[in-house]
């Protein structure tokens, strides 16, 4: 018999996941598994792995492998390449977002919207279909249209290029979106925009995961699990009350929880 | 820093306008002398004037030394090893598109450019040379009701022989260089465009300017005069065939602009390129120079250079009328073995001259790509202006850039600006692409179309589409 609230299947699975760059081990044993429609938090000092993480699951040439595995939706994505990964919906919101001179955003948005609407089996857009799109998103994030005739990022102020990030976020509809620090350099007024965005875009058939050193983006956005990563791993999981507990005692507070094996 | 690995598997897309037509043709016996330069002359049934200007030519060529200042590396030419004639065979007196040998017509319809009524371009008419020859020239009779003249140099030179006369070599005189002296000497064929007082010209006009034989050079000639507020766009492609051979190809272009005056040249260079051991391709030796005579005349060249195994170009401005503006925006792409030593001169002559300098060289595989550009600020040019910027963008880390800049002022009283730069397509801006989605090859050609777009800008709209596919076609596999 079907039991009546049907049991959703894992979105992103990461099983003791080891990772290196220049022969230089970061990632230790990371595991972590989210089911849709969950916010998860991790937190962690500087150098602790949590961006390395973020850059493994989106594909980034410079780091490696070295054990374990990451599945999305059951699927092994290790071989695939970035932009596989991207259609196939993982998100990574960039810490620092690159500048790319030259090329125009709107088009820079219209055809990554389309590699994923074209992955999706859903109708490539045309210019003025997309228009209408685009339109629609700027306002979850506030942007006037005349940030689309711009150059990718260049010239955008910090907060500018975080919310051209949660615009590419809203625009991908990803099943897998990873924020790496998105709320770093930004004024209040600019995390309100930020965080109500990504309140907006998120949805019970997807995942988030928020790469954060502060507390005041996890006020905005309730995550339903926090983790604390210390050393390439995660060394303490909890409920958004941990972040709350970081925030008054401080990382050095977590220290008594790493293995020193 | 892109892998190495990433950047190794260098290939280009094959080079599709590589085919061969088999037509018979009529070539003359290898090799040059006063002999040859007379044989081709009667061949063209030419007035003595010209027979003179290309003997002269001659003797002065005979007493140059071929130059060696750009950054070039070739195989020395054997200018007694070409054929300096060569023409299909076809009816002596074509007098309608309906003679010309289907093959021909056939050949420019794979080209892409339909010369036949029902099918040629509707905006654009097209000189076709192949060869030594020009094959026909669309739209003539609709442009003689505007008075405009537009035909193959051929003809300009039996029934327009007073501007013949009067202008051709008067922007590049047969001494102006080595390979300027060669063609005066053998140019075989080319397009003339006269443009009428007050006229702007209706329609773009174009040549295609095809090389089929492997032997034989070609050597064009081009002449464009603008009378007194006129102004006109010009079009110019090439294609040759693969072959494993190096061929020469040697033109001239000269453009005159009086009062008033504009004119506008594009270029869309695809000669073939060799292949990827560099072996083949066409060695291209051009000399390119509008002079504004006129007051308030302006001559801007855009160029979109992919091709050819050695490009040897430097399309100038001489700006001798009192405020008259000279523009080149440039795209040079060099991939495999290619070689370009490209750029412009401005010459400011006249008071309030102005001048703008758009380079963009991009280098894939193991290529070399420099920019030579001369802005000279003569004496008498109070208040001239220049404006120039130079970039370059490598592809993987064994391409070459360089940037040449010469400056000359004698009149303080003007400005010259220069910007240069030199980027790299970066790891980080590539993965950036990707992760949303994008696929590697075309998350490069996005970057190189942008790193281009200033110059796109400025190519008429056919072109620009034309120029950033072409450039997309020739990277494919460049970074992968």
């Amino acid at each position: 018999m079907k039991s009546k609230k049907e049991t959703k299947k894992p979105l992103l699975e990461i099983h003791d996941l080891f990772a290196s760059t220049e022969n230089l081990t970061i990632l230790k044993g990371v595991n972590i598994t989210i089911n849709p429609g969950e916010i998860h938090a991790i937190m962690g000092r500087n150098g602790c792995g949590k961006s390395t993480l973020s850059k493994i699951i989106a594909g980034h040439p410079s780091y490696e492998i070295t054990g374990g595995k990451i599945k999305l939706s059951g699927t092994d994505i290790e071989p695939l390449e970035p932009e596989e990964r991207a259609q196939a919906g993982i998100f990574l919101g960039f810490q620092y977002p690159i500048e790319i001179p030259g090329v125009s955003n709107l088009e820079f948005l219209r055809v990554a919207t389309n590699a994923r609407r074209k992955f999706l089996n859903k109708e490539e857009l045309d210019t003025f279909e997309f228009e209408d799109l685009v339109k629609e998103k700027l306002e979850i994030v506030k942007m006037e249209p005349t940030f689309l005739d711009r150059s990718i990022n260049q010239g955008f102020s910090g907060g500018e290029k975080k919310r051209n990030e949660i615009l590419q976020m809203a625009l991908l509809e990803p099943k897998i979106a990873i924020l790496d620090e998105t709320d770093s350099g930004l004024d209040i007024d600019a995390l309100r925009i930020v965080a109500s965005g990504i309140k907006k875009i998120a949805n019970e058939n997807s995942g988030i995961i928020l790469i954060t050193h502060y507390q005041r983006l996890l006020d905005e956005i309730k995550p339903d699990f926090v983790h604390v990563m210390a050393n390439g791993k995660i060394i303490k999981t909890g409920n958004s009350e941990l972040a709350l507990e970081l925030e008054k005692n401080g990382y050095e507070w977590t220290d008594k929880f790493i293995d020193k094996t | 820093m892109v892998n190495d690995n990433l950047v190794d598997n260098i290939v280009s897309e094959p080079y599709k306008y590589g085919f061969v037509t088999e037509i018979e043709s009529e070539k003359i016996s290898k090799g040059i002398n006063e002999d040859i330069i007379r044989l081709i002359s009667s061949k063209k049934n030419e007035p003595e004037y010209l027979l003179n200007f290309r003997l002269n030519a001659f003797k002065k060529w005979q007493a140059m030394e071929e130059p060696d200042w750009a950054d070039l590396g070739y195989e020395a030419i054997d200018y007694q090893d070409i054929i300096y004639y060569s023409a299909p065979k076809q009816q002596e007196k074509i007098t309608s598109l309906d003679e010309v040998d289907p093959k021909l017509l056939e050949t420019f319809d794979k080209l892409g450019i339909p010369l036949t009524e029902q099918k040629r371009l509707t905006n654009v008419a097209v000189d076709a040379v192949f060869d030594s020859v020009s094959i026909a020239t669309t739209f003539k009779e609709q442009l003689a009701e505007h008075g405009v003249i537009f035909c193959s140099i051929s003809e300009a030179i039996k029934d327009h022989s007073d501007l013949i006369e009067k202008y051709l070599g008067s922007v590049i005189p047969a001494s102006d260089n080595y390979f300027a002296a060669l063609n005066s000497a053998v140019f075989s064929d080319g397009s003339f465009v006269y443009i009428p007082k007050n006229v702007t010209c209706p329609m773009d006009l174009s040549s295609y300017f095809r090389i089929n034989s492997g032997d034989s050079g070609q050597f064009e000639r081009t002449l464009i005069i603008a009378e007194e507020a006129s102004s006109v766009s010009y079009l110019e492609g090439c294609t040759a065939p693969m072959f494993d051979t190096n061929t020469l190809h040697a033109a001239v272009v000269e453009l005159i602009a009086l009062d008033d005056a504009s004119i506008k040249y594009s270029t869309v260079q695809n000669w073939y390129a060799g292949n990827e051991q560099g072996v083949g391709g066409i060695f291209n030796f051009v000399t390119k120079r509008g002079k504004c005579i006129g007051k308030r005349s302006k001559i801007s060249w855009s160029q979109v250079e992919t091709g050819s195994a050695i490009t040897w170009k430097y399309p100038s401005c001489i700006l001798l009328g009192e405020e008259s503006v000279g523009e080149f925006y440039s795209v040079a792409l060099t991939n495999n073995l290619q070689q370009a030593d490209t750029g412009t001169k401005m010459i400011h002559i006249g008071p309030k001259t102005k001048s703008t300098i758009v380079s963009k060289g991009i280098s894939a595989g193991k290529s070399s790509n420099s920019y030579r550009g001369l802005v000279k600020i003569g004496s008498k040019a109070k208040g001239a202006r220049n404006y120039s910027q130079c970039d370059s963008m490598l592809i993987g880390d064994k391409a070459a850039a360089n940037t040449f800049p010469y400056i000359q002022s004698q009149q303080s009283n003007s400005e010259v600006e220069h910007e240069a730069s030199t980027c790299r397509i970066s790891e980080d801006q590539l993965f950036y692409l990707q992760s949303r989605g994008i696929e590697f090859e075309e998350a490069v050609s996005m970057m190189v179309s942008g790193f281009c777009r200033d110059v796109f800008n400025q190519l008429p709209m056919e072109f620009a589409a034309e120029a950033d596919k072409l450039l997309s076609l020739k990277l494919e596999g460049s970074v992968g």
